[in-house]
């Protein structure tokens, strides 16, 4: 693995900073996480957050929402906002030279946002419009109400926030959401790219230097939701959401849950989509996902067949799950690491990936993490200490929800 | 970056595009062949063939194809369009030489009878999973009535009948005639030597079948016209618009893409001002698509069925004042700075060159670099847009709704 350069610096107001110099690049990029996702809306404001990463762009510091479209369009800055249970997140990458420009621009949107009144409106109507479009998408809404009834609350609800709270969120609301939520301390920025760390640094200490610390909000953990759901729908396909317990990302297991659900679905000779799919013809789509959070995780499957075959598919993707404590073949682990170490090299092709993982690893580890610690880790593995995993936290206790036009029964 | 090409004995022609500062190399057989080559008895049989080629071949078995590309960590897959079967992989530079040999060898499976008929369930319940999705069926009948009559109105993935009745017979037969040497083009991008891939074609292509496909690529007069696909069950209205634009032999494509952009990229646009920023509708966009001998400018919204009328409406009259007054030098100039560095993101990636280099050849037998690209949006004009704008009008000639509507007045 190349040498990497990567440099920690935090500003006095908390601020965390992360950056990788890859001088082979003609581009950069940052991802920049602000503490106010989902799980700051707050009882009945589910959307909160989603509505802020809209509303939030529509106008900043001096510019008004089309001058700051223009000046993004006009440096060539591909940009993206959105909410997550955690975090606001801020994308933007361009060719090396514009990022600067884009920390600059960002600084206004992020510590001076207009959030005019005469903008809500057509926020709101934006966001209600995207949760109606998750109705009409029953592989969509599958996976949105597995993970409610998976993570514990407000972990669960949907980052899109809910029809049923909309109406209750006012402009007041979400002004302070951002009022709230929004502070250096705890934010954490990752770039990458063909940048000089040390002007980076700079550009950052002066762009958002000023941002004033504030104390943060204390989120406890509720109950998730029931295990067994059935959704009534006239649809083509049945579509199946299971879910079972995992670790959180900062567990010292993380790699060895990872590694146990690569061998169930990381790429084509991956047991779900040999078995399921390959043998039987039972699906098109099906797949497993570790997913953790920084104290939680949980495994998220998702099958989609026909009516009549929907049975057949529930019953045999669940046995695959179980029967995977039986044994693992040294393959199926060299496979897993073939396939990992291979993404870590091409993460070095694109400042976008490394960026977001800075910013990520930071998030939930609070340290950096080189592509050749993460290979270390992985390389680490043996088919024992997957199995020795798999047979201490089984595939168990299954969540299962359902959205067809027949209710299955779940043999677990 | 370097630029090589050489074309094999039986007309396999390799192209390439060589760059040493890069961690992975990028390698996809396109094989001009998709739904438009299909008769109406084998519609599906394009995209139904790219999956049996995951299915085995003579020298290996079908668990054999999965476990290999998994094996050497590759990131690969297969795609079936109305013109183009691709099938592709990026991978680390020291497992070039294997995934060559698989890669290169399942363009000819074996096709074997019992692995047809399980990988036929997988096609319906492939069909079954997009019927789910209301845009896509709006896609599919859009391009239908669009098409009518052409071989660019036959759909990808054909339907439940078309696709229950198929014979692995038939497929064995489209094979034969379709995956010939001379119909295929090799195109490579990122970190290798370019006497390596020449030798490694020799080695696993030769033997290929000679001889190539002529298609009919007559330009597409569509008729026009409505198709309403009405289902209770959905909440939204989903649109597709359409109207004719330059097909990909067009030099006026270049003007028509960057005008699509001007009028209905996601961000920024005149329809994106219009209606999204406004919280009109959930989504609405204007794309521009080319094809063997046609284009179509594709209009697409999701919005309350209530206000579809009025929105289709909006987005007409602005096609009406572009179509008469052009766009501002302003916008033209925002759109390319815009292009120009979504250009150079994509391209650092081998794999986000390999679309644009094994497209560039199958349709135009023609090399362009990223500066090439560059230079020309660059040179882009007003005066290009016009003349686009007068040869091929913004409108939209064909409209399909899928959604709670049972009728749609159109102004």
């Amino acid at each position: 693995m190349q040498q990497q350069s990567i440099r920690t610096h935090q500003f006095e107001n908390g601020l965390m900073l992360i950056v990788e110099e890859m001088p082979g690049l003609q581009s950069a990029a940052f991802s920049f996480l602000v503490p106010a996702g989902s799980i700051y809306d707050g009882a009945g404001k589910n959307g909160s957050s989603a509505m802020l990463a809209d509303w939030i762009t529509r106008g900043a510091g001096t510019r008004d929402s089309r001058e700051l479209t223009a000046t993004l369009d006009n440096l060539g800055i591909s940009h993206s906002q959105s909410a997550g249970s955690e975090n606001i997140t801020f994308t933007a990458a361009s060719v090396a030279d514009r990022i600067t420009d884009g920390l600059e621009i960002f600084a206004d949107v992020i510590l001076r946002p207009h959030l005019a009144e005469e903008q809500f409106e057509p926020v709101k109507l934006g966001a209600e419009q995207s949760l109606i479009a998750t109705e009409d998408d029953p592989q969509r809404k599958a996976m949105v109400e597995l993970r409610k009834r998976s993570f514990s609350a407000p972990w669960g609800l949907s980052s899109d926030g809910s029809l049923e709270d909309l109406p209750n969120i006012s402009a007041a609301d979400v002004r302070g959401h951002h009022e709230r939520c929004f502070r250096p301390n705890g934010a954490i920025l990752g770039v990458a790219g063909n940048v000089d760390a040390k002007a980076v640094i700079e550009a950052v200490g002066k762009h958002f230097g000023e941002w004033k610390k504030k104390g943060g909000a204390d989120v406890k953990p509720g109950d998730c939701g029931p295990k067994r759901t059935f959704i009534e729908h006239e649809s083509a396909q049945t579509h199946i959401g299971i879910s079972y317990d995992s670790v959180s990302f900062p567990d010292p297991d993380y790699y060895a849950a990872w590694a146990a659900v690569s061998v169930l679905s990381g790429g084509m000779s991956a047991r779900l989509f040999t078995e399921v799919r390959e043998k039987r013809g039972l699906c098109y789509s099906v797949y497993a996902s570790q997913s953790s959070l920084k104290h939680e995780g949980r495994v998220l499957c998702y099958a989609g067949t026909s009516n009549e075959r929907a049975q057949e598919t529930l019953d045999v993707t669940l046995q695959e799950l179980k029967r995977l404590g039986d044994g693992i073949d040294e393959s199926e682990l060299q496979r897993c690491k073939a396939r990992a170490k291979s993404s870590l090299v091409m993460q070095q092709e694109s400042s976008r990936g490394r960026a977001g993982s800075l910013a990520r690893n930071w998030f939930f580890l609070e340290e950096t993490r080189t592509l050749e610690d993460v290979r270390q880790k992985i390389d680490a593995l043996t088919v024992d200490s997957i199995l020795e995993y798999v047979n201490r936290r089984p595939a168990q206790d299954f969540t299962v929800l359902t959205i067809g036009p027949a209710e299955l029964k779940v043999n677990d | 970056m370097q630029f090589h090409q050489h074309t094999l004995s039986n007309g396999l022609t390799i192209v390439a595009e060589s760059n040493s500062d890069v961690h992975s190399v990028a390698l996809g057989f396109f094989v001009r062949t998709g739904a438009r080559d299909e008769t109406p008895e084998l519609n599906g049989v394009s995209h139904f063939l790219e999956h049996m080629a995951f299915k085995g071949t003579e020298r290996f078995t079908a668990d054999d194809v999965n476990r290999i590309f998994d094996e050497v960590g590759a990131e690969y897959n297969a795609s079936t369009s109305e013109e183009v079967t691709l099938f592709y992989g990026a991978i680390l530079p020291e497992y070039l030489p294997q995934t060559f040999e698989l890669l290169s060898s399942i363009l000819y499976p074996t096709l074997r009878q019992d692995d047809f008929e399980m990988e036929k369930k997988v096609i319906l319940e492939e069909i079954s999973m997009y019927q789910d999705q209301p845009m896509h069926v709006a896609y599919e009948a859009g391009m239908l009535k669009h098409f009518e009559g052409h071989p660019l109105g036959t759909s990808i993935l054909g339907t439940l009948e078309s696709v229950g009745a198929l014979t692995a017979e038939q497929m064995r037969q489209y094979h034969a005639d379709h995956y010939r040497a001379g119909n295929i083009t090799l195109a490579i991008a990122g970190n290798f030597e370019f006497d390596q891939i020449v030798d490694l074609a020799k080695q696993h292509c030769d033997h290929w079948p000679s001889g190539t496909l002529d298609r009919p690529i007559h330009e597409a007069i569509p008729k026009g016209g409505i198709a309403i696909v009405t289902q209770d069950s959905r909440n939204q209205q989903n649109i597709i618009q359409m109207t004719p634009g330059p097909a990909a032999q067009d030099e006026l494509r270049f003007a028509a893409e960057i005008l699509s952009v001007i009028v209905g990229d996601d961000g920024g646009s005149r329809i994106y001002w219009e209606l999204v920023d406004p919280g009109l509708v959930e989504f609405a966009e204007l794309g521009y698509y080319d094809y063997d001998g046609s284009g179509s400018y594709m209009t697409w919204l999701s919005c309350q069925p209530e206000t579809t009328a009025e929105n289709l409406a909006r987005i007409q009259a602005i096609y009406e004042t572009v179509n008469k007054e052009g766009v501002t030098e302003v916008e033209l100039e925002q759109a390319k700075n815009k292009v120009a560095s979504r250009v150079v993101l994509r391209s650092e990636r081998p794999m986000g060159r390999l679309s644009s280099l094994g497209s560039n050849w199958v349709y135009r037998k023609e090399y362009q670099s990223v500066a090439d690209d560059l230079a020309i949006l660059r040179g882009l004009t007003l005066d290009d847009i016009r003349k686009c704008l007068d040869a091929y009008p913004l409108g939209a000639s064909t409209t399909a709704a899928v959604g709670p509507l049972k009728e749609l007045q159109l102004s």
